[in-house]
């Protein structure tokens, strides 16, 4: 392999990275503040770029019009899922929230089936991304370049907002503690519904690019997506933002650079991230930044 | 005790009897129909073992199902069958003679799913919650893209076809009825209760000596031996199976039934594989048009899988226990049950009211 295409295949992966990592950061926040894996997040992401292929083909929107909208219906979205499927069930077994998330996710991609069609419809790309620039011998979609600059635009100003705000100090004590965070007067389902909209908002930028990347989508887009993002929160250790932008980028280049050096395993690519899912659970069950939390009796 | 060993036996010839009128004299449609209904009671009663009775969230039913399938499949194909099906790529060497009579390639299925979910159960299990279920969820979606891509094993996406249609109504009621008894005596076994037990605390469970990791996968072998078996009837059932037949919907409908019979009660799991499956054919409508007479709506595809993720969810929401909870339908139960006891006092009473004061 030449240096020139060992570079192609490594900003392909750091671009893909930077969606997973974006969709991940959805996944841990939930995670961290209510235990439970959002099943419904990979659907949100679908939705995502469904509004934004209406807007802009169907009502005829520019893209930068559309796509800041598009964040809002998404968190609005998100805030529904919650407000109905996992609100009502705040103190029931874990095991019937699961399930609630799970028929959830299943509603959002069947209810895209039926109102959308099974049919895989294009993703509009307006040429401002998808030139071509060349570098030396290596030519590279601009996209290439906004995926991960937007990816850390997006993961500072998250930061600031958790450790800087208020708001943010009120979600870290909810993901503490639901009883003593109330008891200091933090309204708790607000600051869970919020988080939710947050995750969902980033969810539809990772949306957005994806459908820029990849101009095809369907109902069933975010089934893979979702899993692999949950995976990358668990390698960088779920609860952690940081933890799950390592993850996402892990998880991202390794997949990329495992079809390009071993293209045998091409058919296999999926699986990669289970298999990397298990060997992190059984040799480091935190992740990479996660902290050592102990059994409660 | 005796009035219940009678009940069992007329229950069992009426079952019999049933079966025999509906292999004669029903129309093929509803025969299949009969024989997804005693499969899904398979499926749900293997996966409220793992789910409902032990606790342990596995999504992983999908995946064992197609091992099981692919298995009985490949072992009741006739050679020569065999070789026109793998037109691609030729099968490979062992397999292709290979054949068995139906109850011994379904055995040797579910055999063979037991061994898998042991190699998966020893990592896996050590997870808890939302981890173990994601990780399961993961483990049928790496059979299916392992069975996608061993061409000359499974032949790949082109599925297999021309499988011998032996799963009758006798096969697969009388597999339901084995694994109803076998799962059921499971359970009020010391092993059942060790496994309840592990369902309403682990650490508490531990501490009464009971040992978690092979109490679990005790229960996650049974459950997925259960499951291939039931994949093998399925597979020799519709005659032709490929890796898309065993995504993740075919554990959501699963995941239904037990919810919707009540997670830790096998009368439930039962009465409720009946309801969905029947419930499942009667709505095909919704995917197709709706004729009101005067006017025809045009179904959309897919209309059913929303009704379906509804009912999911409102069951969870609203109605957490299912139909049954953690009860079980008995003899007992039913004659001492209001209907019951409701006509036979009035039979009393209206015998006392004639002889009787007026």
């Amino acid at each position: 392999m030449t240096f020139d295409l060992f570079l192609q295949h490594l900003s392909n992966g750091i671009s893909l990275g930077s969606l997973y990592a974006l969709i991940a950061i959805g996944y841990t926040m939930v995670y961290g503040i209510l235990r439970l894996i959002n099943f419904a997040h990979g659907d949100i992401f679908m939705m995502a770029t469904y509004f934004a292929f209406f807007g802009i083909v169907t009502f005829g929107i520019p893209w930068y019009i559309t796509f800041p909208v598009i964040l809002v219906l998404t968190a609005l979205l998100g805030m529904t899922v919650e407000a109905t499927a996992y609100r009502p069930l705040r103190d029931a077994p874990k095991i019937s929230i699961l399930i609630s998330a799970i028929g959830a996710s299943f509603l959002l991609e069947n209810l895209a089936i039926v109102l959308f069609g099974g049919v895989p419809k294009p993703f509009p790309t307006p040429d401002v991304f998808t030139d071509v620039v060349k570098i030396g011998t290596v030519s590279i979609q601009k996209l290439t370049f906004y995926i991960p600059v937007v990816t850390v635009i997006f993961l500072i100003g998250l930061t600031y907002l958790i450790n800087k705000t208020k708001v943010g100090m009120a979600m870290r004590a909810v993901s503490k503690d639901h009883e003593t965070a109330r008891v200091m007067g933090i309204n708790v389902n607000q600051i869970i519904s919020l988080t939710f909209g947050i995750g969902s908002t980033l969810a539809a930028v990772g949306g957005i690019m994806w459908g820029l990347k990849f101009p095809q989508i369907s109902p069933l887009m975010g089934v893979i997506p979702g899993m692999k993002c949950f995976i990358a929160a668990v390698i960088g250790g779920i609860g952690n933002i940081k933890g799950a932008v390592i993850g996402g980028f892990i998880l991202g280049v390794g997949e990329i650079l495992l079809v390009a050096f071993l293209p045998d395993l091409t058919g296999y690519r999926d699986a990669f991230a289970f298999v990397l899912l298990i060997l992190i659970l059984l040799y480091k069950p935190t992740g990479i930044m996660g902290e050592q939390i102990a059994e409660k009796v | 005790m005796r009035r219940n060993t009678i009940l069992t036996a007329i229950a069992l010839l009426l079952l019999i009897g049933f079966l025999a009128f509906a292999d004669n004299f029903f129309d093929l449609y509803l025969v299949r129909i009969l024989n997804l209904c005693a499969i899904y009671a398979i499926l749900g009663l293997s996966m409220n073992l793992i789910n409902g009775f032990t606790g342990l969230f596995s999504l992983g039913h999908a995946g064992f199902m197609a091992v099981g399938a692919y298995v009985t499949a490949l072992l009741t194909i006739p050679p020569d069958v065999k070789k026109q099906i793998f037109y691609m790529t030729p099968i490979m060497s062992p397999l292709d003679v290979m054949n068995l009579p139906f109850p011994l390639a379904l055995l040797v299925g579910g055999l063979l799913t037991a061994f898998v979910a042991y190699l998966i159960g020893a990592p896996a299990l050590k997870l808890k919650g939302d981890y173990l279920a994601i990780a399961t969820l993961g483990f049928g979606e790496i059979i299916r893209v392992i069975f996608t891509n061993t061409q000359s094993i499974t032949n790949g996406a082109l599925g297999l076809k021309g499988i011998p249609n032996t799963t009758n109504l006798w096969w697969s009621f009388g597999t339901a009825l084995f694994t109803l008894v076998v799962i059921a005596s499971l359970i009020r076994s010391s092993y059942g209760r060790a496994l309840m037990a592990i369902r309403e605390d682990e650490v508490a469970a531990e501490s009464m000596g009971i040992h978690l990791a092979k109490h679990k996968n005790l229960s996650f072998i049974i459950g997925a031996f259960f499951a291939g078996i039931g994949g093998g009837l399925l597979g020799n059932l519709l005659g032709t199976i490929d890796p898309k037949m065993f995504t993740f919907t075919l554990t959501f409908n699963i995941l239904l039934i037990i919810v919707l019979g009540g997670m830790g009660s096998l009368s439930g799991s039962v009465i409720s594989a009946f309801v969905v499956t029947i419930a499942n054919e009667w709505l095909r409508f919704l995917d197709e048009q709706i004729n009101l007479g005067f006017m025809v709506i045009q179904g959309k595809v897919g209309t059913r899988m929303v009704v379906f993720s509804v009912l999911l969810m409102v069951v969870v929401l609203f109605y957490r226990n299912g139909l049954m909870g953690n009860r079980e339908l008995t003899w007992d139960q039913l004659c001492n049950s209001k209907i019951w006891r409701g006509l036979s006092a009035r039979k009393r009473g209206t015998a006392i009211a004639e002889g009787g004061e007026k």
